[in-house]
């Protein structure tokens, strides 16, 4: 056992925050709120550059060759710093359906363009009833001359006003089971049919409806078997659930550092408010959730980095995270009192966020009922 | 990052699993490890004695302890000992001297002194208890008032123990007293010694604890000679020996894997409902969680002690965190078990013939036990975050 860093992997977390403080700024993160596209493409020039976007991929095609642990390192670094853009959508859901489904052909065509920033991502999963089951794909595909035409709505898909590619899951087949027949294709997100709208969001996240009416796709934008997409999604979902965890962890951290910072200087009645067990022992709770966070988290991205199984702990991870952060920021709040209810105070940004993330990927009531069922209650 | 157990280590769990099925017979079960053996018959307690001895021929009481010590200088290698007994609910381990006195022994006490308790304690031949609190002190352990007074090569003690656990069944205990009135600061006249419980002037009133259960005593010193060999880490300098000691004793014991153990218990019994509560069947699934939590906390202390490092906060928080979760757990039990969770040892329809009910009522004392959780949080928040006093 051994529950601290390599000095590598200190080095690319000092890096990345570096990094990230001196180039997002809380400044930027408000006005990537207000702005559409939502993130500068200066900034992800330089994350290409610096290798993260393809810091997980095969130096085959063109990547840095790293393991999931590390991008969870920089994940969390994301995170701390509420580091807006499409990221997650290119690198994780993207990229890591891409690196888990494509044939050599689309990996060479596609991944070493994601590593050098010049392409974006997304995977068009959930639909209007906002289910991540199976049973929720009901969008469709179906042939025609040797193409298939995909139709349906999909809803809350990150970054897909952006993005230069849909990875979009359907039916293919109906079937009994609802796990069999979903395929995943790649479209071009400029094929005629395909409308996007942007959303508007309370936590300033750029979330999309993506409407497919009549959008021809090659069969060859097949990604991985027909019928046979349910297993990939699975895995992505459960790795890319990891990687929420990574930043939940990262903006956890930070909040419980501002609040602790504000309880040692801020005073009342002519002491630090910190010195009041009133205040010290909600710090402390949040403390042991944060390490808890991390002993999760980090247990859960060692596993998928060694190749073991991880469907649990994944569960474990971001059922913790979901409540932990977001009751950390709540607790935050009470500590900060009115100043941080302000507009202007960074805590409220993290405030949503937090929320943004618990429900996103399925929440702690989603991951419990799948832990129960794991063990057989 | 590793989260994996060597080879090695490995191996020493297969092992002691194997050596638990093998050494631990049927006709012995009725007695089991930890919080649950302080309430067994004298009769019974023979059973833990043998269990302990068994496991010190094979040198498992000494894991943690420095090679010199005929150890094996591993926290890690104690930790999975403590774990599988646990799990397994067997006795044969003391918390009190394999967990807090030879620790706290070897770096406090003198050659003499290690040579002395040391081996007796690798082999598991004398059982302790822990006589700090008092009755007008707890978490403000400092202002205790039993007093120890130089005479000759003597200390003659004076005062009263309580909640003292286990004191009617061990064989030696260590004291907290009060050696110099005059101390300006009041933890700075305290000293440490241990006391042979056989010696004239020590009478134990056993206590009836709100479980049914008598476990933990009063225990009155009415003029005790203690020879002087007996003090530990010099005169006055008792204070720093008792908060290693406290340091041990929040890292030694392995709750989380109790917790996880009745944690299965209740899996189990719900696996077998006929209709289990959706509400029910989300607080265990979060327990899961909780309990993966708690054992990672707890490695993650037990790690920085194998490392050689002397971890502060890090014990207060996995103990507070694991047993408010042991508490957590056997509540829940209760709503899982609805109305036949009141039915107690020797009642008919009693689950787990009425085990249940006890650990939950025992369960009272995990948030004050050990240091209360307050005094945890006040270790966290100033040790672990740096908050002011």
């Amino acid at each position: 056992m051994d529950f601290s860093l390599t000095e590598e992997q200190e080095m690319l977390q000092k890096m990345a925050r570096d990094f990230l403080t001196s180039e997002c700024p809380k400044s930027l993160v408000r006005e990537m709120v207000e702005d559409e596209r939502g993130y500068p493409s200066e900034l992800w020039q330089k994350m290409a550059d610096l290798g993260w976007l393809g810091l997980i991929i095969p130096e085959e095609y063109g990547g840095g060759g790293a393991s999931f642990f590390d991008l969870a390192i920089i994940l969390e670094e994301m995170g701390r710093a509420l580091l807006p853009g499409p990221f997650f959508s290119t690198v994780i859901l993207g990229g890591l359906t891409l690196l888990e489904a494509g044939t050599t052909k689309q990996k060479q065509e596609f991944l070493p363009r994601l590593a050098k920033g010049d392409l974006l991502l997304t995977l068009a999963l959930t639909e209007p009833s906002d289910k991540y089951s199976a049973n929720g794909i009901q969008s469709k595909a179906t042939r025609e001359n040797g193409d298939f035409l995909v139709n349906g709505t999909k809803l809350f898909v990150p970054d897909a006003h952006i993005s230069d590619y849909l990875i979009c899951a359907v039916r293919t087949k109906e079937v009994e089971v609802a796990e069999d027949g979903v395929t995943l294709f790649l479209i071009d997100s400029k094929t005629p049919g395909i409308a996007c709208t942007l959303l508007k969001t309370m936590a300033g996240d750029k979330q999309c409806e993506v409407i497919f009416d009549d959008v021809k796709v090659p069969s060859d934008n097949i990604l991985g078997n027909l019928n046979k997409g349910w297993p990939i999604i699975e895995k992505v979902m459960r790795e890319a659930a990891v990687a929420r965890c990574a930043q939940m962890l990262g903006g956890m951290r930070q909040v419980l550092e501002m609040t602790v910072d504000y309880a040692k200087t801020r005073m009342a009645f002519d002491r630090p408010i910190g010195s009041y067990q009133a205040v010290a022992f909600p710090c402390a709770d949040m403390l042991v959730d944060v390490e808890g966070g991390a002993f999760i988290a980090y247990e859960a991205a060692w596993r998928i980095a060694e190749g073991l199984p991880a469907t649990q702990e994944a569960a474990m991870a971001k059922a913790w995270l979901s409540e932990k952060f977001r009751a950390a920021t709540a607790i935050a709040h009470q500590i900060f009192g009115a100043v941080a209810f302000e507009d202007t105070h960074d805590l409220g940004l993290y405030f949503k966020r937090a929320k943004a993330w618990e429900l996103s990927l399925g929440d702690a009531n989603f991951h419990l009922d799948g832990i129960a069922k794991m063990v057989g209650i | 990052m590793d989260f994996a157990f060597t080879q090695e280590q490995e191996a020493f769990r297969n092992e002691l699993k194997e050596f638990i099925k093998r050494e631990f017979p049927p006709e012995w079960r009725h007695v089991k490890g930890f919080f649950e053996v302080l309430r067994v018959s004298k009769e019974d307690w023979k059973i833990h004695v043998a269990m302990a001895r068994k496991f010190g021929e094979k040198g498992w009481l000494s894991l943690a302890w420095p090679k010199e010590y005929g150890g094996r200088n591993s926290p890690i290698l104690q930790n999975i000992l403590t774990e599988e007994l646990a799990y397994n609910e067997c006795p044969g381990y003391d918390i009190f001297g394999v967990g807090m006195v030879a620790p706290a022994l070897i770096i406090y006490g003198s050659e003499e002194q290690k040579r002395t308790f040391l081996p007796r304690i690798g082999r598991g031949e004398i059982m302790w208890c822990e006589g700090l609190s008092e009755p007008d002190a707890g978490s403000d352990l400092a202002s205790l008032k039993t007093t120890a007074v130089k005479d000759g090569d003597y200390y003659v003690v004076n005062g009263q123990k309580v909640w003292t656990s286990g004191a009617h069944l061990a064989d030696w205990g260590l004291v907290l007293v009060r050696t110099d009135p005059a101390a300006p600061k009041k933890h700075r006249g305290l000293s440490f010694f241990f006391v042979d419980m056989k010696t004239p002037g020590i009478t134990v009133h056993t206590l009836l604890n709100m479980a049914g259960e008598y476990e933990f005593n009063e225990v009155f010193f009415d003029g005790v000679r203690v020879p002087e060999e007996n003090l530990v880490g010099g005169e006055n300098k008792g204070w720093y020996v008792t908060m290693a000691l406290l340091n041990f004793e929040r890292s030694t014991i392995p709750v989380p894997a109790i917790a996880r153990r009745n944690l299965d218990y209740l899996l189990d019994y719900a696996r077998q409902k006929e209709f289990l509560d959706p509400v029910i069947r989300n607080r265990l699934a979060e327990l899961i969680v909780e309990c993966e939590i708690a054992r990672l906390a707890h490695y993650r202390s037990v790690w920085l002690m194998e490392k050689g490092t002397v971890p502060i906060w890090e014990p207060a928080m996995d103990k507070a965190y694991s047993l408010e979760l042991a508490q957590r757990v056997d509540a829940l039990g209760m709503q899982l078990l609805g109305d036949y969770s009141g039915l107690i040892e020797g009642s008919k329809w009693a689950p787990w013939n009425g085990r249940w009910p006890y650990l939950y009522l025992r369960s009272i004392g995990h948030t004050l036990e050990a240091g209360s959780s307050e005094v945890d949080r006040i270790l966290i928040s100033q040790a672990g975050l740096g908050l002011p006093r």
